[in-house]
């Protein structure tokens, strides 16, 4: 053992391709799951929110433009990029969700996996969910995936990796930006996972990281006319009615949380891009 | 013969009314609950011809208790009769309803002409034909389901709850009630208060099939009866078809239910002119895509974007064309625009129009006479008009045009996308790289390049952001009504 100090990370938000402290000056103690300190986190506010919105749409017309090789690419670096962090997402993994390493070291692998699932999906959506449509007439008519825009995420409460992964890589797949809310209690890993996209190609402002209360920042989003979908599966269990009455104000299409969280583990499919999916039919006439 | 004093039309026309002899209207309806036509509880509403404000019929005003009745009959076929069907004979039943529109589509183009005021020309050729076509399109997909790419096993959803407006009135029921059947679900259908007429004469339609009781329930009303319907405890999907506020109550009335929901709402379509475009092929697809259905259409043009370089020579030829528009009789066949559906849409379309004038837009009407009784409005264009007025932001569902301009390819797609709606567009360009590149950015379910207001059961329909959610037609469309599916 070396008898060196140790240089603590200060966990920050990550918005915009940058790490801010709340604009808010607030912070929240973060422990580990017996309740020993771990750090002190920035506790996201509406400005925050609001600014990450902003990002998030600033960031939406690039991204959903890029090719969808070039966005598979992307996101197969964001697995590569957290494979040289495994030791780290693990010992945070361990200490929030108190598991033994030996389990942190399965979701951690779990979680760089399921990148490349989506990286590998990226362009072959437009193939499984496109149509040409038969239409009874000289035209050409086709339909094809187009990303809904900015998503509001509420992140997994228990899950803070492989769940926050699970939910927040399918957004991202489809050619979407993102906020998202993180697990209150345990928001490390999602920071660490704020500096791997930060050198992993990902433009700033795709992906938007608010640590804090969802109970608290959800209905700032919910509401706001700039975001255009929301998932609410980290939405605590008495606040998602509400969060889906705000949310009808903008016709946001809403993924409603679970009855209870899902095992993240299971084969995800397609069910948690389609939401975030909207489907674009362009009709030309046929004629010499 | 002297010349007209002013121009006039180019040619004259003899009235080509066509016969209503083939129609019944009955003078009164109840609700169709169950496979069998029963009283309401409560009130009744008369429906009026809005060509010549004459009562065609009185029909029931569904009740919460109504509605219970026909949700209750839904739910019974659902259990013991459509849901165990073989998927097969489902098929069957939907092959001989759109079968039998056919045979009655003069009766059904007749009788919406009477009752919701579309020129019989639009209700023979598009109306009803496309309503027997959704039929015959869904019938084939109800032993196929395994294969649309929806998952190996996709289940119906049960009671399907389902409200349609009164610009298509059969129309919109074909889009709602074929694909629910197809996939297993059985309907409680809630048709538009001044448009019900079609939709009881298809519960008619349903019994020649020999549809079993229950399976397609119509209960008349407005407002609160759809209301008793999407809050029924036991529908367990509500479709929409409306306006973006009423979309925005029925999302906040499902919040929290395991209902699941899609929505067909308003739109502000932008229809851009490039100054490549032929002129004479895009005057045409302005005045299909704004004057189609007197403008009561979600997906119309109703924002003119014309490249400015070309702005004068698009607008005279426009004016030219629509000078020739014969605006009178529904029935009549010549007619081109018939009349407003009701009182209150017309008197809508007016305040709208006021207030373009008011914000400093310039009106353009042409000489036409309006018939002295019903509901009439002339086809109308605002020139001069700024991305801020109302005219460019609010649905008017009318028969009114706001035109602006533009410079650039970038500036199109800019102003085309400056709208909280996302229901379709149109691009007129002689050049291919330009419409595709262009639809790619326009940020809207529907895009016609080239054409306007083309439809078809096999191509979905739907819109981005908020003009709703959810998809009508083609593959996708089925996917609203299949359990787990949500493409």
């Amino acid at each position: 053992m070396s008898d060196r100090l140790a240089v603590r990370k200060t966990y920050k938000l990550y918005v915009n391709g940058a790490f801010p402290r709340s604009e808010s000056g607030r912070t929240y103690e973060v422990t580990d799951a017996r309740g020993a300190f771990l750090a002190n986190a920035a506790w996201a506010s509406r400005k925050d929110a609001r600014d990450a919105v902003v990002a998030a749409r600033g960031a939406f017309g690039k991204w959903s433009r890029a090719t969808a090789y070039n966005r598979g690419q992307v996101l197969y670096r964001v697995a590569e990029v957290m494979e040289g962090r495994h030791a780290q997402f693990c010992e945070e993994v361990a200490a929030g969700e108190g598991v033994s390493s030996g389990r942190a070291r399965a979701v951690v692998d779990a979680a760089i996996d399921r990148w490349v699932w989506y990286a590998g999906w990226t362009d072959k959506l437009a193939a499984v969910l496109g149509s040409a449509n038969p239409v009874a007439g000289p035209f050409f008519d086709f339909s094809l995936p187009e990303p809904t825009g900015v998503v509001a995420v509420l992140a997994p409460q228990r899950s803070s990796l492989l769940g926050l992964v699970s939910v927040l890589a399918p957004v991202l797949a489809g050619g979407n930006t993102a906020v998202v809310v993180t697990s209150h209690r345990r928001p490390l890993p999602a920071v660490t996972l704020g500096e791997v996209l930060a050198t992993s190609d990902v433009p700033g402002g795709v992906v938007n990281l608010l640590t804090g209360d969802a109970g608290e920042i959800g209905p700032w989003l919910a509401e706001h006319d700039d975001v255009d979908a929301i998932d609410l599966t980290g939405a605590p269990a008495d606040r998602a009615l509400e969060l889906e009455r705000l949310a009808a104000g903008s016709i946001k299409r809403v993924v409603r949380p679970p009855a209870e969280e899902p095992d993240w583990t299971a084969d995800p499919g397609t069910s948690r891009m389609t939401p975030f999916l909207e489907t674009k039919t362009v009709w030309h006439p046929k004629g010499v | 013969m002297t010349a007209p004093a002013q121009p006039g039309p180019l040619f004259e026309y003899a009235p080509a009314p066509e016969s209503r002899s083939i129609v019944d209207v009955r003078p009164s309806y109840g609700l169709f609950v169950d496979g069998e036509f029963v009283d309401g509880s409560g009130e009744s509403m008369k429906t009026v011809n809005p060509a010549t404000e004459e009562v065609l019929s009185e029909v029931a005003v569904g009740t919460e208790a109504d509605v219970d009745r026909a949700v209750r009959a839904a739910r019974r076929a659902f259990t013991r009769v459509w849901g165990p069907m073989r998927p097969a004979d489902r098929g069957k039943y939907l092959f001989r309803i759109a079968r039998i529109l056919q045979e009655r589509a003069r009766e059904f183009a007749v009788l919406e002409s009477l009752d919701n005021g579309k020129p019989i020309r639009e209700s023979r050729d598009v109306d009803v034909p496309l309503a027997a076509a959704h039929f015959f399109y869904h019938a084939g997909w109800a032993d196929k389901l395994a294969h649309a790419g929806l998952g190996p096993d996709p289940r119906p959803h049960g009671v399907a709850g389902q409200v349609i407006p009164w610009n298509f009135p059969l129309l919109m029921l074909a889009w709602k009630v074929a694909p629910a059947l197809a996939t297993g679900n059985t309907v409680v259908l809630k048709p538009a208060e001044t448009t019900p007429l079609t939709a009881l004469l298809f519960a008619e339609v349903c019994r020649q099939a020999d549809l079993p009781p229950g399976v397609v329930n119509v209960v008349t009303g407005a407002g609160d009866t759809g209301r008793a319907v999407v809050e029924h405890d036991d529908v367990d999907k509500v479709a929409f078809t409306g306006s973006t506020e009423v979309g925005r109550s029925i999302a906040r009335a499902v919040a929290g239910t395991r209902k699941v929901l899609t929505l067909e709402l308003g739109g502000k379509a932008a229809n851009i002119v490039f100054d490549d475009a032929p002129i004479d092929q895009a005057v045409e697809g302005i005045v299909r895509g704004i004057f189609f259905n007197q403008g009561h259409v979600c997906c119309a043009g109703s924002r003119l974007l014309v490249q400015e370089s070309v702005h004068d020579e698009v607008i005279a030829s426009l004016q030219r064309r629509i000078g020739t528009l014969r605006v009178g009789d529904p029935l009549d066949k010549n007619t081109d625009i018939g009349a407003i559906n009701s009182a209150e849409q017309l008197a809508r379309i007016r305040e709208l129009s006021d207030v373009g004038e008011a914000e400093g837009a310039h009106r353009w009407q042409p000489a036409c006479d309006l018939p002295d009784r019903g509901f009439w409005f002339p086809p109308t264009v605002f020139t001069g008009v700024s991305p801020a007025h109302r005219i460019a932001r609010d649905e008017v569902f009318g028969p009114v045009l706001s035109v602006m301009t533009f410079r650039t390819p970038d500036e199109a797609v800019a102003k085309a996308n400056n709208t909280t709606y996302g229901l379709s567009a149109g691009i007129w360009t002689e050049k291919g790289s330009r419409i595709l590149a262009i639809a790619d950015r326009l940020r809207a379910g529907v895009v016609w390049a080239n054409t306007f207001n083309q439809f078809d059961p096999t191509s979905p329909f739907g819109g981005y952001k908020q003009s709703g959610y959810g998809r009508e037609g083609g593959r996708h469309g089925l996917a609203a009504y299949l359990k787990g599916a949500s493409h």
